[in-house]
């Protein structure tokens, strides 16, 4: 490296970034350092990710359930979009996502609002916000509702164990979710005011909106394409793990007077989720690292703002490509640590 | 007697080894990367991924461009044939590390001269063959005349890690207005989301938007404003550490700007020969030993005038002609108005 005239160190992570990105969690500008440029990438890859993967999984399993069902065409089209969407390359899927977005969606002044607040626009998707007075206050109102449900959860169940009585938990947390955050309201001096998203002209032809929150085209293409194309394998990972469960335990289960219901829930899942989760949680982290092709449509995500501007600013290749690495494997090993914790909770205890 | 002839063999061997010295010198001399490419037949050139005017592949994958001629005229320098190229295309992203990874040896890619990328990342820029400035491009129908009528909330299209990304935070900070900026890796789709109205302008040098507008859907929709917010000096780069090799690349670059002044072409080249004039005598290599100081024989400058033609004509040919633009502004020699200057060839 010296031969080519190439300086090695890490110390340009705290100079001035200079450049300004798109969409960021936290508060970034060009002003700030290329260490926090790196962690508005970071957070933004985060994001997608979680975003994905939640919504892969939803789609995942309603699919993946959509195959087994005896309907016929409901089994048939699960299937059709099961094998249409794993069969195409995630890249395409991106571009088709974005540009079909960026062809079907209105210009900021066309656009008809939903529910009078939602503004869906080829600039972006633009939501109300809520402006908060005392929002600390609401916060510890909600993790007082948290730990007071995780207390009651182990009373009833030491009481089931017990006395054989079963507690309804479920409506008791629900409960208190709504009424501690609500006493929090009345009494603690919460206020949330709702700010809505206006629109606002730039110049003759040109309109934005202003105030609220704005989630950019990008995010939502790309949040878009990565959760269609993961679900699909993770509705294949839940249909094998529902079938691996064999249908003796189902009737036994019947026969000893569950509901269709418990049974699902007492009998099968359990099983099943032994067999799903190790093949889901290489999917998750699948997401994670397709999302890495965010750079292609403008999405600010970690490979675009920090191997992409910071690396073309800076110069320095070898420091960057490095930290982007171990920063992919670190957040890959976290997945995989806590799916694996999660997998070791559920699984067959031998005593 | 014995003693005499033991002074007499040390000198020997002092001389020996003082004229191995000199040899070795002058071998060193011959660049690495000169010997590299007269080994391999071909010089090794990194180019844009289509910008016309500058580096741009046909459908039977010749290129052309003002950025190429450069590459085309050190393979008529250095190997006698300028068409003995080979371009790899890269990205924006892409350019300086393919240049210090040895993939290449001249990036001629429309690449904006500046003290960071000259002095920090192992490069070496050799002088400048296209002027430029970075501006924006708007719609017609906005009604925006002047990079004075942006407001807060505007949106911008521009490239992935390129000095526009800086220059436009510079230029809307020093107004005062919030702006959002949308940067893709590659110039197609740039174009293609500020077409679809994702953003309000587009902006990049202008030479490029000049070539990127008659990719839109109608070009006769958008116009590109007239303020100039930067600075943006386009040139070919080497990697950092071979003199001799940007010694070729530069002397190359400026004999087809001289010859332009001095009024020699591809057409008349031949003729200059017998002229009276010193300066274009040497130009075609009949008077003095210019080569001779690069490592090339007497003929180089003659065939990059002759394959390549002189800066003039390669303008005419790759962005007069084919509309991008006719009007050729600072890039005009010094002698007429521009600020085209090169250091004499002698």
């Amino acid at each position: 490296m010296e031969n080519r005239g190439i300086t090695f160190g890490y110390g340009f992570l705290s100079q001035e970034s200079s450049f300004d990105v798109q969409f960021s969690l936290i508060e970034y500008d060009g002003s700030h350092s290329y260490f926090r440029a790196y962690l508005v990438g970071l957070l933004n890859t985060i994001l997608v990710s979680v975003i994905g993967i939640i919504f892969a999984t939803i789609i995942g399993v309603v699919v993946g359930i959509a195959r087994l069902s005896n309907n016929y065409l409901i089994e048939r089209t699960a299937a059709v979009y099961v094998e249409f969407f794993r069969n195409i390359p995630l890249l395409l899927q991106i571009f088709f996502w974005y540009f079909a977005a960026l062809r079907a969606l209105p210009l900021p002044q066309d656009t008809e609002p939903m529910f009078g607040v939602f503004f869906l626009t080829i600039k972006g998707f633009f939501v109300p916000a809520f402006v908060w007075n005392n929002l600390d206050i609401f916060i510890y109102s909600i993790i007082a509702a948290i730990i007071s449900i995780i207390f009651i959860r182990i009373y009833a169940r030491k009481k089931q164990e017990n006395k054989g009585i079963q507690t309804p938990v479920l409506s008791i947390s629900i409960g208190l979710l709504i009424i501690l955050p609500l006493l929090s309201f009345l009494f603690g001096g919460v206020d949330a005011t709702v700010e809505v998203p206006v629109i606002k002209q730039l110049s003759q032809s040109g309109f934005t909106y202003e105030g609220g929150i704005k989630l950019p085209p990008e995010l939502i293409s790309l949040a878009l394409a990565l959760s269609l194309y993961t679900a699909t394998f993770i509705a294949e990972c839940v249909r094998a793990g529902v079938q691996g469960v064999s249908k003796g335990q189902k009737e036994a289960a019947a026969s000893i007077g569950l509901t269709p219901n418990q049974v699902l829930k007492l009998v099968v899942m359990p099983q099943a989720l032994r067999i799903i989760i190790p093949p889901t949680t290489n999917q998750y982290l699948n997401l994670t690292k397709n999302s890495s092709l965010a750079a292609a449509i403008a999405y600010p995500d970690l490979v675009l703002v920090f191997a992409g501007t910071a690396l073309m600013q800076t110069g320095r290749a070898i420091e960057i490509v490095s930290i982007t690495m171990l920063t992919y494997l670190s957040l890959s090993i976290s997945i995989s640590i806590f799916m694996n914790w999660y997998n070791k909770k559920i699984a067959i205890k031998e005593k | 007697m014995f003693k005499y002839l033991k002074q007499l063999t040390s000198l020997v061997a002092m001389v020996a080894v003082l004229f191995t010295f000199t040899t070795e010198t002058m071998a060193a001399k011959k660049s690495k990367t000169l010997k590299n490419t007269q080994k391999k037949g071909f010089v090794r050139c990194g180019v844009s991924q289509g910008l016309p005017g500058f580096s741009n592949a046909d459908a039977a994958g010749n290129w052309t461009g003002v950025d190429v001629d450069v590459c085309r005229a050190v393979a008529a320098a250095v190997l006698g044939d300028a068409n003995k190229v080979k371009f790899t295309p890269l990205s924006a992203k892409e350019r300086f590390t393919a240049l210090t990874s040895n993939e290449i040896d001249i990036l001629s890619r429309n690449t904006t001269w500046t003290l960071s990328r000259d002095a920090d990342i192992g490069l070496t820029f050799v002088g400048v063959n296209f002027y430029d400035g970075q501006g924006f491009m708007v719609r017609k129908n906005s009604g925006i005349s002047s990079v004075n009528d942006f407001k807060d909330g505007v949106s911008a299209c521009t490239n992935l890690g390129t000095t526009t990304e800086l220059n436009m935070r510079d230029f809307f900070n020093s107004k005062g207005i919030k702006y959002e900026p949308v940067t893709f890796e590659k110039a197609d789709e740039v174009v293609a989301a500020y077409d679809a109205g994702r953003c309000d302008t587009y902006t990049t040098d202008k030479s490029g938007l000049a070539a990127q507008r008659i990719k839109l859907s109608n070009p006769d929709d958008h116009m590109v404003l007239p303020e100039t917010i930067s600075k943006e000096p386009l040139g070919p780069v080497v990697r950092q550490g071979d003199s001799v090799w940007e010694d070729i690349v530069r002397w190359s670059l400026n004999t087809m700007i001289e010859a332009e002044e001095y009024g020699v072409s591809s057409a008349n080249a031949d003729s200059m020969k017998t002229s009276d004039n010193p300066a274009v005598k040497r130009l075609v290599g009949a008077e003095g030993e210019l080569g001779a100081a690069l490592g090339l024989d007497n003929d180089w400058s003659l065939r990059i005038i002759k394959q390549v033609g002189n800066y003039g004509e390669s303008y005419k040919r790759n962005i007069a002609d084919t509309g991008i633009l006719p009007d050729r502004g600072p890039n005009e020699l010094w002698t007429k108005g521009g600020i085209l200057y090169v250091p004499p060839a002698r």
